[in-house]
C-alpha cells in the first residue's frame, strides 16, 4: 500500500544554529517546514562555538566598521554586498535573540556587555561565558519545542541523497531513518541545506564527528557549485593530541602566546594587535615558531592564560578551565597550556547569493556548508554563528516565499530506488574485500593535514590529491559488519565516508589551482597575494570523474583591496 | 600505550548471529591512558565489530551524546579517561564492590584487574547496545516544564535590561548539554518513573531564575503541585554526582523549592510544611524527631497549641500506614521515638553550634555557582583557615569519583562550603556544611576586591 510521503513546502537539512533559524524563519512566513538532522538537533556542532557572536550594536561602533572588519580579514576575497548585509543585519539579529532568552553577559549597567575578538578593531563580541553557540541553539530549540505546530521535526534522520526532478530542480531529498533503517523520499518546494562544515576531512580537527561534508557533497553532486574550497581555516590553539579548541576568547580575555624560549612571539609578526591578529596571521605565526625550532619538543607554543584574573576567567572562560583540566591535565589558571594550530573551518562551501539560494532551483544553502562568500579567504573569529543566523533566516524568509510561489515538483521515480539499492550494495559487500571505512578515513585525514593545511605547496597538494583519488576508490569498495536496520551507524560511517573524499578532492583541486598566497591558503612556491591575477573566486562543478574548475567575481562595493597588516 | 579490556553490555534488535536479548562482549583495546572511554569504545568499533553502536560526536563534553555508565556511574564516555576507568575497576574488585555488571564480574583482563563495564544509561529504554531512547523519556520530561522563555509578549527596541549577576546565574543551568547522566542516575526516577527528573527541573529553574519571564509563580506553583515536581526529589546528590558540567540539578530543584517557600505556595504534596517543619526541629532539638517531624508537617506549632485543621487530621490518618510500615521492617526502630516531646537532647553546647549554623545561613543568603567562583578558590580559602589536613578532606573528589566532571557544589545557600566538605562522619546535609570548613562568599569577595 503506497504510504503518505513526508511532503513540506520548506525542507532544512541540519538542525545547527544555520538550519533552526531557518527553520523558524520559514514557518514564521506561515509555510510548512520540516527539519531533518542526523543526530539530536542539540548535539549539533554549532555546540562548539565557545566565544561569541558579532555585533556593530555599541553606539561609539558601526556596521562599516564590523565590515571592513571583516573584509580585511577576509583578505578581500569576501564579497562585499553579503558582507554589508551581515553586519547591517547582525544587531537587529542579536536583539532578536536577546529576547528569545539567551543570557548573554550583561554589564553593570545590565545593558548587553562585549569581549574582544581576533581581527577585530572594536570589542563588539557579545556572548555567554565561553558556551555561547550551545546557548544560543539550546534557546533556538526551545523555540522548535515551542512552535512544534508549525515545523515538523524529524530528529535522527540521515539525508543519503538530494532530489531533483527532469528540469534539474531540486525537489525532496532521500531519508533514513537511523531508529528503523526505513528509507524514505521527502518532497519538498525548497530545500534548505544547513548541514555545516567537512572538518573530519582533516586529522585531527575540532570539529565533531558528524562534520562530513554531507550537504557540500550532495549539492555538488547534483551540480550546484562550489567555490572557495581552498579556504580552509587552522585555528591558532587547539590541542595537540586531540585537536581541541581553546576559545580565542582566552586571548579576547588577555591571554598571551608565548614560544619555548617565553618570548611573546606575536610582536615579531603583527606588533599592533599581537594575539588578537586575524587567525591566518597568528596559525602561520605559530607554525613558524614552531617550524624553526622556537617551538616545545611535542610540536608546540603556549597559550598564558594565568595572566587573566582568576575570577575572569571562572566567570568568561569556565569551559576552558574543563577543557584544560579533563583533556590535558592542566590547570589553566596556573600554567600555560600547550596548543598549536588545528583544522577549524570550511570557509568555501555550496556557492549561494545572499538570500542563500544556490545554482540549483529550489535548493538553498545556510552555515558552514554555504559559502556566500562572507568569509572570502579567511573568517574572523565569532562571525561564524553569525552567518549561520543571518544567512539562515534569509534562507528560511526567501524559500518560504518561493513556495508560496510554485507547485510541488516531481521528484524522478527511481530516486528512492537509487538509493535504496546503494544501502544495500553497501550492506552486501563482502566481508574483507576491501579496507575497513575507519582506516581510509584516518589516512584521508592525516594526508590532508600533511599537504592540506597552514603552509602548502605545489608537490604536496598534488600529493595529498593522488591519495584522495586513490581513497575515492578504496571508498566504494569499503566494507561494513553491520548488516541491521536499527541505528546501523557502520553503513552510515561508509555514506559519509563518500561525501568526504568528494570535499577533499574539491579542496586539493582549488588548493592547487590557486596560485598565491590570500588568506587561510599560504603557498610556499608563491608567497605574495597577486590581485592582478587572483583577486577572484574559484567555482567547482562536477564533471565527470572529478571538478571542474571556473572563476566567479568577488564583488567589490566601496573597499579597495590592500596590504593587509595586523 | 597500554592494554584494556572494555566490557560492552550489547543489545542488537535485529543483529545475525547474536543473542536475542542483552548480552556481554568484552573488547581488548590498546591507547594511552589519558584518551577515553570513547575513545576505546571507537577503537573496538573501528578495529574488531563496526555493529556497536554508541552515540558520539564532540568528544569533547560539549555535545552530550555519549552518556553511558561506566563501572557502574552514569557519566561521558569521552570525559572519562581509560586509566582512570581501568583503575576504578580494579578498586571496586578490591573493595567488593558490585561495578554494576551482573555475576560475571571477576574475569581478570589481559591487563590485570577487572575490565571496565560499559553500559547504557539508566531509567531510558535500550533502542541498540549503549544507546537508549531519550525521546520517549528525557525529552518528554523536557517539554513537560514549558522550557521556553514566556515573556510579556511587547519586547522592548533594545535588550532588556536585566542583572548581571541573573544571567550569570542562569548560566549554569544553559550549561547543560542534555546529555541524560543525571536522569540516568536519578534515584528518584528508579522508584517514580513519572518523576519530573533533574534534568527537566534544572531546565525549569533557567526560567524561573530569569527575570525576563514573567511566569515564575504559575510555574513554580504548577511543579510544586504535581506529585511528580519539585517534592519528588529525595536529595540523594546522585544527579550531582553524575552531572559532566557543573549544573548540579539537585540544587536547581532546591532553589525552586525555596523559590516556591518564597511564593508561600503551600502545595497539595505537603513538602514546603515538610521542609518547614524539618529545618525547625533541628534548629530545636539538633537532632529530627520524627514524631514531631509530621504533626508538623501537616499542623505547625505544636507544643500546647495543636489546633489541626481538617485537612491536618485528613493527612496525619493517611501517614499512618506508613508509620506502621516504619515500624515493621525496623526502620522505626524506636517505639518512644513515636510520642511526641520524648527525644533525645544533644550533648554539651552542641545545640548552641546548631543555632549559630543556622544564624551564619541566614546572614549569608548568597548563593554562588561555577561561572561565579572556581574551585581553586574554595581549596585556597579552605587551606588559609584551615589546618592543612581539613584542607586535603575538603579536596574535590578524584575525577572519576563523581562521574568524571564532578566539581565541588559551591552555590550551597548560606556560606557556599562544597558539599565535600563533610568530616568526621557528619552527614552531608547542606544545613550542616556551613561551619568553619567552607569558604565564605562575602570573605573570598573581599579578598578579590584586594586583590583588584
Amino acid at each position: 500500500m503506497p504510504r503518505a510521503l513526508p511532503t513540506h513546502d520548506v525542507l532544512v537539512i541540519g538542525a545547527g544554529l544555520a538550519g533552526q533559524r531557518a527553520a523558524l524563519a520559514a514557518a514564521a512566513q506561515g509555510v510548512s517546514v520540516g527539519i531533518v538532522s542526523k543526530v539530536h538537533p542539540v548535539r549539533s556542532h554549532s555546540n562548539a562555538a565557545q566565544g561569541g557572536i558579532n555585533a556593530a550594536l555599541n553606539p561609539g561602533d558601526s556596521w562599516e566598521s564590523h565590515a571592513f572588519d571583516t573584509i580585511k580579514g577576509s583578505d578581500y576575497l569576501g564579497d562585499q554586498d553579503a558582507i554589508e548585509i551581515m553586519c547591517r543585519e547582525a544587531p537587529e539579529e542579536i536583539l532578536h535573540l536577546e529576547h528569545l532568552g539567551v543570557p548573554f553577559h550583561r554589564n553593570e549597567e545590565g545593558k548587553l556587555g562585549t569581549r574582544a575578538f581576533g581581527g577585530a578593531s572594536q570589542a563588539r563580541t557579545y556572548y555567554v561565558a565561553d558556551i555561547t553557540g550551545q546557548a544560543i541553539m539550546h534557546v533556538l530549540y526551545e523555540q522548535l519545542m515551542k512552535h512544534s505546530a508549525d515545523v515538523e521535526r524529524y530528529e535522527e534522520w540521515f539525508c543519503t541523497s538530494l532530489a531533483i526532478d527532469e528540469g534539474n530542480r531540486c525537489v525532496g531529498a532521500v531519508m533514513r531513518n537511523i531508529r528503523n533503517g526505513q528509507m524514505e523520499l521527502f518532497t519538498a518546494k525548497n530545500v534548505i541545506l544547513a548541514s555545516g562544515g567537512n572538518g573530519q576531512v582533516w586529522s585531527p580537527t575540532t570539529n565533531a564527528l558528524i562534520c562530513t561534508g554531507d550537504g557540500i557533497a550532495m549539492a555538488y553532486r547534483i551540480g550546484a557549485a562550489l567555490m572557495d574550497m581552498e579556504m580552509i581555516q587552522y585555528h591558532p590553539t587547539t590541542l595537540a593530541k586531540k585537536g581541541f579548541l581553546i576559545t580565542e576568547g582566552a586571548r579576547g580575555e588577555g591571554a598571551h602566546l608565548l614560544n619555548a624560549k617565553g618570548e611573546r612571539f606575536m610582536e615579531r609578526y603583527a606588533p599592533n594587535k599581537m594575539e588578537l591578529a586575524s587567525r591566518d596571521v597568528v596559525s602561520r605565526a605559530e607554525q613558524t615558531e614552531i617550524n624553526e625550532g622556537r617551538g616545545f619538543p611535542d610540536g608546540t607554543v603556549a597559550l598564558d592564560i594565568t595572566v587573566v584574573p582568576r575570577k575572569r576567567i571562572h566567570e568568561a572562560l569556565r569551559e576552558i578551565v574543563l577543557v584544560g583540566r579533563d583533556f590535558a591535565g592542566v590547570d589553566i589558571t596556573r600554567e600555560p597550556i600547550h596548543i598549536k594550530p588545528g583544522n577549524h573551518y570550511t570557509m568555501g562551501g555550496v556557492k549561494t547569493d545572499i538570500n542563500g539560494a544556490t545554482a540549483v532551483a529550489g535548493l538553498y544553502a545556510a552555515g558552514e556548508v554555504a559559502c556566500v562568500s562572507v568569509h572570502g579567504g579567511n573568517r574572523l573569529g565569532a562571525n561564524s554563528l553569525l552567518d549561520t543566523l543571518i544567512f539562515g533566516r534569509r534562507a528560511g524568509e526567501h524559500a518560504a516565499a518561493r513556495a508560496k510561489r510554485i507547485e510541488h515538483g516531481r521528484p524522478s521515480n527511481q530516486t528512492l530506488e537509487r538509493e535504496e539499492r546503494m544501502v544495500s550494495e553497501v550492506v552486501g559487500r563482502q566481508h574483507g574485500s576491501g579496507r575497513r571505512v575507519s582506516e581510509i578515513r584516518r589516512e584521508l585525514g592525516e594526508t590532508m593535514d600533511r599537504h592540506v593545511s597552514v603552509f602548502r605547496d605545489e608537490e604536496g597538494i598534488q600529493t595529498a590529491l593522488e591519495i584522495v583519488r586513490r581513497l575515492k576508490e578504496e571508498a566504494a569498495s569499503a566494507y561494513v559488519d553491520d548488516r541491521g536496520a536499527v541505528f546501523n551507524q557502520d553503513v552510515l560511517g561508509a555514506i559519509e565516508l563518500g561525501f568526504m573524499v568528494d570535499c577533499a578532492e574539491c579542496s586539493c583541486v582549488a588548493a592547487l589551482e590557486r596560485k598565491e598566497s590570500r588568506g587561510a591558503q599560504f603557498r610556499t612556491d608563491f608567497p605574495q597575494r597577486d590581485d592582478e591575477e587572483w583577486l577572484k573566486h574559484i567555482d567547482l562543478v562536477p564533471n565527470g570523474g572529478g571538478p571542474e574548475v571556473a572563476y566567479s567575481e568577488v564583488t567589490l562595493t566601496k573597499w579597495e583591496p590592500q596590504e593587509r597588516t595586523y | 600505550m597500554a592494554e584494556y579490556t572494555i566490557k560492552v553490555r550489547r543489545y542488537q534488535p535485529d543483529g545475525e548471529d547474536v543473542p536475542r536479548g542483552p548480552y556481554w562482549q568484552e573488547f581488548e583495546v590498546e591507547l594511552d591512558p589519558t584518551l577515553s572511554v570513547l575513545d576505546g569504545l571507537l577503537q573496538a568499533r573501528d578495529r574488531d565489530d563496526g555493529s556497536l553502536a554508541v552515540r558520539c560526536s564532540c568528544r569533547a563534553a560539549i555535545c552530550g551524546s555519549c552518556g553511558v555508565k561506566v563501572n557502574g556511574q552514569s557519566t561521558l564516555a569521552c570525559l572519562t579517561q581509560i586509566g582512570e576507568a581501568h583503575e576504578r575497576a580494579n578498586r571496586m574488585n578490591g573493595n567488593g564492590e558490585v561495578t554494576g555488571g551482573d555475576s560475571e564480574q571477576g574475569e581478570l583482563s589481559p591487563a590485570g584487574g577487572n575490565p571496565i563495564v560499559i553500559e547504557p544509561m539508566g531509567n531510558m529504554p535500550v533502542l541498540k547496545d549503549l544507546v537508549v531512547d531519550m525521546e520517549s523519556t528525557h525529552w518528554e520530561k523536557m517539554r513537560r516544564v514549558t522550557p521556553w522563555l514566556l515573556d510579556d509578549g511587547d519586547p522592548p527596541e533594545r535588550e532588556r535590561i536585566v542583572e548581571p549577576e541573573a544571567m550569570v546565574d542562569i548560566t549554569q543551568t544553559i550549561a547543560c548539554i542534555q546529555c541524560g547522566a543525571c536522569v540516568s542516575a536519578c534515584l528518584s526516577m528508579e522508584a517514580d518513573p513519572d518523576f519530573i527528573g533533574p534534568a527537566a527541573l534544572a531546565k525549569a529553574y533557567r526560567f524561573v531564575g530569569d527575570p525576563r519571564d514573567v511566569e515564575t509563580r504559575e510555574r513554580l506553583y504548577d511543579l510544586a503541585q504535581d506529585p511528580h515536581g519539585i517534592y519528588d526529589c529525595t536529595h540523594c546528590f546522585s544527579c550531582v554526582d553524575a552531572c559532566p558540567k557543573g549544573v548540579a540539578p539537585m540544587d536547581q530543584i532546591m532553589r525552586l523549592r525555596r523559590a516556591a517557600g518564597e511564593e508561600k505556595i503551600n502545595d497539595r504534596n505537603n513538602g514546603h510544611r515538610h521542609e518547614i517543619a524539618f529545618t525547625k526541629i533541628i534548629r530545636k532539638k539538633g537532632t529530627l524527631d520524627e514524631a514531631e517531624l509530621l504533626q508538623e508537617s501537616y499542623a505547625a506549632g505544636v507544643g500546647g497549641k495543636l489546633k489541626p485543621s481538617k485537612r491536618a487530621i485528613v493527612g496525619l490518618a493517611q501517614s499512618m500506614p506508613t508509620a506502621v510500615r516504619g515500624i515493621k521492617s525496623g526502620k522505626m526502630r524506636s517505639i518512644p521515638k513515636l510520642i511526641p516531646g520524648v527525644h533525645h537532647k544533644l550533648p554539651g553546647d552542641a545545640q548552641e553550634h546548631v543555632q549559630r549554623i543556622y544564624e551564619h545561613a541566614e546572614e549569608h543568603k548568597t548563593e554562588l555557582n561555577l561561572y561565579i567562583t572556581g574551585e581553586e578558590e574554595i581549596l585556597e580559602n579552605a587551606q588559609g583557615d584551615e589546618p592543612p589536613e581539613a584542607a586535603e578532606t575538603g579536596a574535590p573528589d578524584d575525577r572519576m569519583g563523581g562521574g568524571a566532571g564532578s566539581l565541588p557544589r559551591t552555590d550551597l545557600v548560606g556560606g557556599g562550603a562544597p558539599g565535600t566538605q563533610a568530616t568526621d562522619g557528619v552527614p552531608t546535609d547542606r544545613t550542616e556544611l556551613v561551619d568553619e570548613g567552607g569558604a565564605r562568599p562575602t570573605d573570598q569577595a573581599d579578598r578579590e576586591d584586594e586583590e583588584r
